[in-house]
């Protein structure tokens, strides 16, 4: 990577970032809502598409990291009456703690053993807010009172304050995590995917590799819980369901796993066609049972059609494209096409007695 | 001591329940190398057909079969129409392809039958058992749902050791490339393998939603436990499948009736954890996990 790759990505981010702002003051108090709900959902699926692609971990507890990022945000503006930013901070310091702890046991384990391992942390997790309601109200949750500081004016609407704040945290994390993937760290991270074996003969320590990919991937979505904690107001168990974990697995892999475009594109789609599906359904004025259950169905099935349509997510679909019409200037970059082959076992998970490569198709 | 015998006898059910959905996976996974999220959902579904078929025949045994033989061919349906398709394809893309599948499962339930809870009936009494004056906190449909899982899990086995179709059933997910050339249509029995494994989910399903209740996400939960006993008894072993799913099933029992109240109620998912994470930092393959070797 030549010197200018810095510069370059600081001015993606500050274009995005205007192309956000405009967005945000031309359009209603809704779309500024789901346009902070996509930069928390951004935030965590980067992460997770790094652990995923970059490393090749999986994880299905992810929702449980925004957990327990959200409940420190939350716990801290409540009774501390801590600014956002230091309680931001401080919730990333306690996910990554959080990850810290769960990439040790998670080092050990591969593909469904640790998907079973990661699923249950995040079922369990939320159970203890549950168990403790008086720390951390139980079903009912915490209230999270967020308000527009006293410099944008009294005017400021709040919803589009929770957009930009939520859009330059995200921002921020994304230039992080891409400054991450070029350097020394991202690049052993890659070695260890495809063959831990061989990163290992490298002197690369295999196992410290891991448990970093799963600090830097929960800080994300520690990160991610804070902004849904003032996005949303509320701190509930309701919000971390598994339905939660398995949402930002799906955004990862269906934007194109281990690019950091892909988690934008990821979130886009998890965000946005359950409620275009839903506004088309009921404007054909479908009956309510139907019109609530249509968009959980196209959802299936477009997540179906994504993956065997496009095997590298759209993402990958989308680089096919630009080399289609614009010839293979993306060759340098090929790493970032090869799929994630450790993910799950298939590839590595082989009858004990079979020795030759054959046998695995 | 009376207290003890209880938790157990209901653990033992609650775990063969989680075994049959544990017995599912590990089917699914020798055969295909692939966790079947849609397992759960596959399982709510024949159900609700299962429910239809009760209201309509007024025949509990009328709902109980066209519920496995709805299993038998949803199992098959998926293998055939998408699952199979993705197989050749990055792993994680199967997994997020029965994501897809249960969430139109999930999607066309709450369609078909709306989303209120529904009540299942069962085939015996549910009036608790007694041995001279000692209540054995489990009742006669609790019997049954234990001897149906057994008998499922026996008729499996020994399809799988002593007939010529378990023998090639075992040798697909042996060695799919020298079974192949063996003469024998490894495609077919990948999804032979999926239908039985829709079977057997439809027969859990059966099975637990007497003391569930139906809803599209009813068998989130139970698929949940379920797939925490096959990767605790190790994914490519049934007898993992069996003793996971039962070690569940007695320790979720425990935890529930002695830590006490609400708290214990809540508390279920973090035992389950703790047994998981205590097994596999000591056998990161599960219990039955036969010896590995991987290729460098």
């Amino acid at each position: 990577m030549t010197m200018r790759t810095l510069p370059r990505r600081l001015g993606l981010a500050v274009i995005v970032a205007a192309i956000v702002a405009v967005l945000s003051i031309k359009l209603n108090a809704f779309r500024d809502y789901q346009i902070a709900e996509i930069a928390m959902y951004v935030t965590a699926v980067a992460g997770l598409s790094v652990l995923t692609g970059l490393s090749g971990q999986i994880s299905l507890g992810h929702g449980g990291f925004m957990a327990v990022g959200a409940y420190t945000t939350a716990l801290l503006l409540l009774h501390l009456n801590w600014p956002f930013y230091a309680a931001l901070l401080v919730a990333a310091a306690v996910t990554a703690a959080a990850g810290a702890v769960v990439g040790v046991a998670a080092a050990r384990l591969r593909g469904p053993y640790l998907a079973g391992a990661t699923l249950l942390f995040g079922v369990a997790i939320t159970a203890v807010a549950v168990a403790f309601p008086g720390t951390f109200g139980g079903d009912q949750g915490l209230n999270v009172v967020f308000t527009t500081p006293s410099f944008v004016g009294a005017n400021f609407p709040l919803t589009r304050w929770q957009a930009w704040v939520s859009a330059l945290v995200a921002l921020v994390v994304l230039v992080l995590l891409a400054n991450l993937h070029y350097s020394r760290i991202g690049r052993n991270w890659r070695a260890v995917r495809d063959d831990d074996v061989a990163a290992a003969l490298d002197g690369i320590n295999v196992a410290a590799a891991r448990i970093r990919a799963f600090v830097v991937s929960a800080t994300c979505a520690g990160i991610a819980g804070a902004l849904l904690a003032i996005v949303t107001g509320l701190v509930a168990p309701g919000a971390f369901t598994i339905t939660l974990s398995i949402a930002l697995l799906t955004a990862a892999v269906i934007g194109g796993l281990g690019t950091l475009p892909g988690a934008l594109w990821g979130s886009l789609l998890i965000v946005l066609l359950p409620v275009y599906i839903t506004d088309v359904a009921t404007s054909h004025g479908l009956s309510s049972t139907v019109g609530a259950n249509i968009p959980i169905v196209a959802y299936g099935v477009v997540l179906i059609l994504v993956m065997l349509v496009f095997p590298q997510g759209i993402q990958g679909a989308l680089r096919w494209v630009i080399n289609a019409f614009f010839g293979t200037e993306q060759k340098s970059r090929t790493w970032r096409a090869a799929p994630a082959t450790h993910v799950t076992p298939s590839a590595d998970e082989t009858p004990a007695s079979q020795h030759e490569k054959e046998g695995t198709s | 001591m009376v207290e003890f015998l209880q938790l157990t006898l209901s653990g033992i059910v609650f775990g063969l329940v989680y075994a049959a959905i544990a017995l599912s996976l590990v089917l699914i996974w020798r055969g295909t190398r692939l966790l079947n999220f849609a397992q759960g959902g596959m399982a709510m579904f024949t159900t609700y057909v299962a429910i239809e078929v009760i209201y309509r025949t007024h025949s509990y045994w009328a709902g109980f079969a066209v519920a496995l033989a709805a299993g038998l061919v949803l199992g098959a349906a998926c293998e055939l129409t998408v699952v199979r398709p993705t197989l050749n394809k990055p792993p994680l893309n199967s997994v997020i392809v029965t994501i897809g599948l249960l969430t139109v499962l999930e999607g066309l339930a709450g369609i078909l039958y709306g989303g209120q809870y529904r009540s299942f009936p069962t085939a015996f009494s549910i009036t608790g058992l007694r041995v001279g004056g000692t209540a054995l906190g489990v009742s006669r449909s609790d019997v049954f749902v234990a001897a149906a899982v057994l008998v499922a899990t026996l008729v499996l086995a020994v399809t799988f050791r002593y007939t010529s179709a378990g023998l090639r059933m075992r040798a697909a997910a042996f060695n799919a490339t020298i079974a192949r050339l063996s003469g024998i249509r490894v495609a077919r029995v990948l999804t032979v393998g999926w239908a039985l494994a829709g079977l057997l989910g439809a027969l859990a399903g059966v099975l637990v939603t007497p003391s569930t209740f139906l809803y599209p996400n009813s068998m989130d939960i139970i698929f949940i436990y379920g797939f925490t006993a096959a990767v605790l008894g190790g994914l490519d072993s049934a007898v993992g499948a069996v003793v996971g799913g039962l070690v569940l099933g007695v320790a979720l029992s425990y935890a529930g009736g002695y830590v006490g109240g609400s708290v214990g109620a809540d508390l279920t998912s973090l035992v389950a954890l703790g047994i998981l994470v205590t097994v596999l930092m000591i056998r990161p393959d599960g219990l039955f996990a036969g010896s590995r070797m991987r290729r460098v």
